[in-house]
């Protein structure tokens, strides 16, 4: 009945694993599924045999008084010790295969906010939010944090889960086989809009990987003078928005605590705002005019913007690729 | 004399046996043991209407039925609710009904401790939920709500774990979370007294004879349980104080900021968390173990091996919390010792379900109702229990932990499990409690129905969480592919729901018109069947003198030479007699007098709760020192009310 309500094409499958870490997890996961499902059969039919066989019916006997049976009792202590000590083998070492800290690789910061993942490339000076970008085919090693409250980084194609505990660094590591786009998911919960907390893993070839690299490490474009995008970004140094966010080569220090996203390269993202919608002119549209409607208890107020300055908003973050 | 001892102190002595007064007063085992049955459905009620929300908004992908405040808090509540307002007090009704019935008691150790026990759950119950007139919450410090939080959505909203640092106060801003911790710091309060009463009553008021391994099952594994509560709940309420100590007064024991460490929480909380799950299960067990034997005419299979299997569980579930951390970032080491451990639980479990597989084996099997929820509970506890092998394999639970895969093992252990195991005790006892039988055809149609409907519902929670749904999700997306299942759930809940409206239709027909159930409806072994249904105030006219483990059992049958049980021929006068001299007792009996001081403590508590989280306003701090003293001055009047004892029987 598992196997046979498995969901097609469910972007958060554990039991589809896309690189090596999940992989071993998914691995070690169906030797015990079967030999649970075994355990399973045997209980639940040996249960359906009794109920049928020794129901009362006329003429049967009234049954033998069986105290026990020192002999089972041992049987049945002991089998399950010793499956359970087969099972304990190949757990405790994939425990320590996959949080052994790997050679070579690719280090990328994650910290948690309500309710969005901020990336840090430390080898490179980058700043994101939201997708993370790797190279497939190499380790990652995630140190995680949070700024705020507990946070649980979940890719499941990639990886298991680690938590971002505030105060503390934890670590986890993932690799994904093949260039793609992964999915993620906070799946603890952190406060009100908890389920509007996504990830995305976007997994490049090494040559996309430098690409990427050497483009957020750019300043954000110049609109061209009188533009619509030029307009958008002088709403952008008035309306408030400078409090919370950097747009680098623009404006690069907030005031306010928490920081909110980095906007640099916000176009060249897919989704935005805890990976929950897609980047595109209508979401935005929504989001500038009223983001606590969008996302409960958002960090990013109704700033009472009129449909002028919101075209012109979206005008200029559509130019921030 | 007395009448001049009984006014020395605050209230006079209560004398009214029958009507309201009686049961404000009362301090009988059974009453309480009812008024605990009662209120423990009635949240069971509240819990399962706030599930029924839940499962609205997850019908379909992004769900717009309930807002994201409103979806925390029912989540949140459902899930305190179901664990200490309704599982834990049903236990309790069922050990204060029938723990004294079977060790051959008048009532327990300490009866007014036990009045009380009723009073401060009852009322810690009433102050949790007054947060939805009083509470108050909001996005947290710095965030924007675009509207108000609705009345639905004003309780605590941190889940029942409330994991640090999300519980302080600059996230949880406003007072649900009050609500949430100082409400179980007393509904928790309950636990623990009764817990020592328990205690007490089972080591010191057993009948003669009685020694320890002839007690029915279900009182072994009750004390297994209160010993649990006994060394578990000081641990919670140790945090709920710091905690609620963070929130009120600035301590700073989970703020990472200040040198606090949110982890700490996680540690204090499963080192109660887990026993909690044994708590909520091992009286579910003890029923079953009395009900399998009776049902398949065949004494229990290794009576002793079930026993000691109960008390190791009790003893391994301390050493195991670290496995709801496995993804928290602990110690390697830690991960994989706890990995062990966990493990370990799975052979005393096993030990029980092949024994109660042995006790049918070769049996004469009677489907009745009860019968069929133990079954139930056999077959559902053990796909809980293998799900919850695969939880120890720490890789894999690093994928299922904060899914719906969890979900889905803990229903099955608290729902397939504890939930199944209170039906079968509450059909098989039916007869006891009320003296009327419960319609059989009613009651099965509430096992099939509940059956197919608990299946339905949480067995596809297995794959929608190793497929990618996260635990305490208001909304999913489409693109997920999750809808369809979550649809199946949704409508299993729905039918889990018109299960229990067929139980309560049986139950309040047949408790009126049932018929006549006579004192040992079901050819039973324990003590309790020995006395009248239901059962007068002083339990046993004559205390019984016990010779073997299943007593009344053999006072009724004899073995032939193939070890058939062969019915004694006086076995049906004994019953006759025992029915005729239960109800007349040849002598009074002296029975602990009721009283009004369990309530007037219990009424108390709540007011230095509110006191505690208005205390920043004047009529908080007063409302702090009116319930203080409330409380001191029930106490003194408790410490100097005279023991008046009111011999019974003389009319009979």
């Amino acid at each position: 009945m598992l196997l046979s309500s498995c969901i097609e094409g469910a972007p958060l499958d554990s039991l589809n694993p896309a690189g090596p870490v999940a992989r071993q997890i998914d691995g070690l996961w169906w030797l015990v599924f079967w030999i649970a499902a075994a355990i399973f059969v045997l209980v639940q039919g040996a249960i359906l045999v009794i109920a049928f066989v020794f129901r009362d019916r006329r003429g049967r006997q009234e049954p033998k008084q069986i105290h026990g049976n020192n002999k089972l009792e041992m049987l049945w202590t002991a089998i399950p010790a010793l499956i359970l000590a087969g099972i304990a083998v190949p757990t405790v070492k994939t425990i320590f295969e996959l949080t052994d800290r790997p050679d070579n690789a690719l280090t990328v910061e994650v910290i948690g906010h309500q309710w969005w993942f901020e990336y840090v490339y430390p080898e490179y000076g980058i700043t994101t939010a939201n997708i993370m970008v790797i190279p497939a085919g190499m380790p990652v090693e995630l140190k995680l944090t949070s700024e705020d409250v507990l946070h649980n980084f979940w890719v499941p194609q990639l990886a298991g889960k680690r938590y971002l505990v505030t105060g503390q660094e934890t670590y986890l590591n993932l690799e994904a086989d093949q260039p793609g786009e992964y999915w993620g998911q906070c799946a603890e919960f952190c406060g009100l809009s908890h389920a509007l907390m996504r990830a995305r893993v976007v997994a490049v070839d090494e040559a996309g990987f430098e690409q990427w690299v050497a483009g957020q490490q750019q300043p954000a474009v110049e609109p061209a003078e009188g533009s619509p995008a030029a307009e958008g970004q002088a709403t952008f140094l008035n309306a408030g928005c400078t409090r919370c966010h950097i747009i680098r080569g623009v404006w690069e220090e907030v005031t306010r605590q928490p920081p909110a996203p980095d906007l640099t390269h916000l176009a060249g993202r897919d989704y935005f705002a805890g990976a929950s919608f897609d980047l595109d002119a209508a979401h935005l549209r929504r989001w500038l005019a009223n983001p606590p409607a969008m996302k409960s208890g958002s960090f990013m107020p109704n700033l009472s913007l009129n449909d002028d300055e919101i075209t012109a908003l979206i005008a200029y973050l559509e130019t921030l690729e | 004399m007395t009448t001049t001892a009984s006014r020395s102190t605050i209230f006079r002595r209560p004398k009214t046996t029958t009507g309201f007064w009686s049961w404000i007063t009362t301090v009988d085992h059974k009453k309480i043991g009812i008024m605990y049955g009662y209120t423990a459905f009635f949240f069971l009620l509240v819990g399962g209407l706030e599930a029924l929300l839940l499962r609205i908004q997850l019908a379909g992908p992004e769900g717009q039925f309930l807002s994201q405040a409103e979806y925390n808090a029912m989540f949140t509540m459902h899930g305190t609710t179901m664990v200490f307002l309704v599982i834990m007090p049903m236990s309790a009704a069922f050990m204060n009904f029938l723990l004294p019935l079977m060790i051959g008691a008048r009532d327990v150790a300490f009866p007014r401790l036990n009045a009380l026990s009723y009073w401060v759950f009852l009322f810690g119950g009433i102050f949790l939920y007054s947060t939805f007139l009083f509470g108050t919450t909001g996005a947290p410090a710095g965030g924007f709500l675009a509207d108000e939080v609705s009345r639905l959505g004003s309780a605590p909203n941190a889940g029942w774990f409330g994991y640090a640092p999300n519980t302080e106060s600059q996230y949880s801003v406003g007072t649900v979370l009050d609500y949430w911790s100082i409400g179980l710091q007393i509904i928790g309060l309950a636990s623990l007294l009764s817990s020592v009463n328990l205690i007490t009553t089972i080591f010191n008021l057993r009948a003669k004879g009685m020694r320890l391994l002839r007690m029915p099952v279900f009182a072994w594994m009750s004390l297994v349980v209160n010993f649990l509560l006994a060394f578990s709940l000081p641990i919670i309420a140790v945090a709920l104080w710091m905690i609620t100590f963070d929130r009120q007064f600035g301590s700073q024991f989970f703020q990472a900021a200040n040198g606090g460490d949110p982890i700490l929480w996680q540690h204090l909380f499963w080192l109660f968390g887990h026993p909690e799950v044994y708590i909520l299960v091992l009286p579910a067990m003890g029923i079953v173990s009395e009900v399998l034997p009776v049902f398949s005419r065949k004494p229990l299979f290794g009576y002793a091996a079930v026993v000691f299997a109960g008390a190791a569980i009790g003893f391994l579930g301390f050493g195991v919390w670290a496995h709801h951390m496995f993804s928290s970032g602990i110690g390697t080491v830690a991960q994989a010792a706890f990995g062990l451990s966990t493990m370990t639980i799975a052979i005393p479990t096993g030990i029980k379900i092949f024994n109660w597989l042995g006790t049918m084996w070769m049996g004469r099997l009677r489907f009745t109702t009860p019968m069929l929820f133990a079954i139930g509970f056999v077959a559902m506890f053990t796909i809980g229990g293998l799900s919850g092998v695969t939880h120890s394999v720490v890789p894999a639970d690093w994928q299922q932990t904060d899914t719906y895969y969890v979900v889905a093992h803990f229903h099955y252990v608290l729902f397939g499990g504890a939930i199944f195991g209170i039906f079968a005790g509450l059909y098989y006892w039916f007869p006891k409690l009320t003296g009327r039988m419960y319609s059989e055809k009613l009651g099965k149609l509430h096992f099939w129905l509940m059956f197919i409907g608990f299946n339905l519902t949480f067995a596809p929670m297995h794959w929608l969480g190793l497929q990618g749904m996260v635990r305490r999700t208001w909304q999913y997306a489409a693109d997920t592919n999750l809808g369809p299942w979550n649809m199946v759930v949704t409508i299993g809940a729905f039918v889990i729901a018109t299960s229990i409206l067929v139980f309560m239709w049986n139950w309040v027909v047949s408790r009126r018109r049932g018929v006549q159930a006579g004192i040992d409806p079901w050819d039973a072994r324990t003590l309790e069947w020995t006395i009248p249904s239901p059962p007068p105030q002083y339990n046993f006219a004559e205390i019984p003198t016990v010779t073997s483990l299943d007593d009344f059992w053999h006072r009724k049958y004899t073995e032939d030479d193939e070890e058939r049980p062969v019915r004694r021929e006086g076995a049906d006068a004994l019953v006759a007699e025992l029915e005729h001299t239960g109800r007349h007792p040849d002598r009074p009996i002296h029975l602990p007098a009721p009283s009004y001081f369990p309530i007037a403590v219990g009424l108390s508590l709540p007011l230095v709760g509110y006191g505690i989280v208005y205390h920043g306003e004047v009529w908080g701090l007063a409302l702090l020192v009116v319930g203080l003293l409330a409380t001191v001055t029930s106490f003194i009047g408790w410490a100097q009310e005279p023991s008046e004892p009111e011999p019974f029987g003389e009319e009979g």
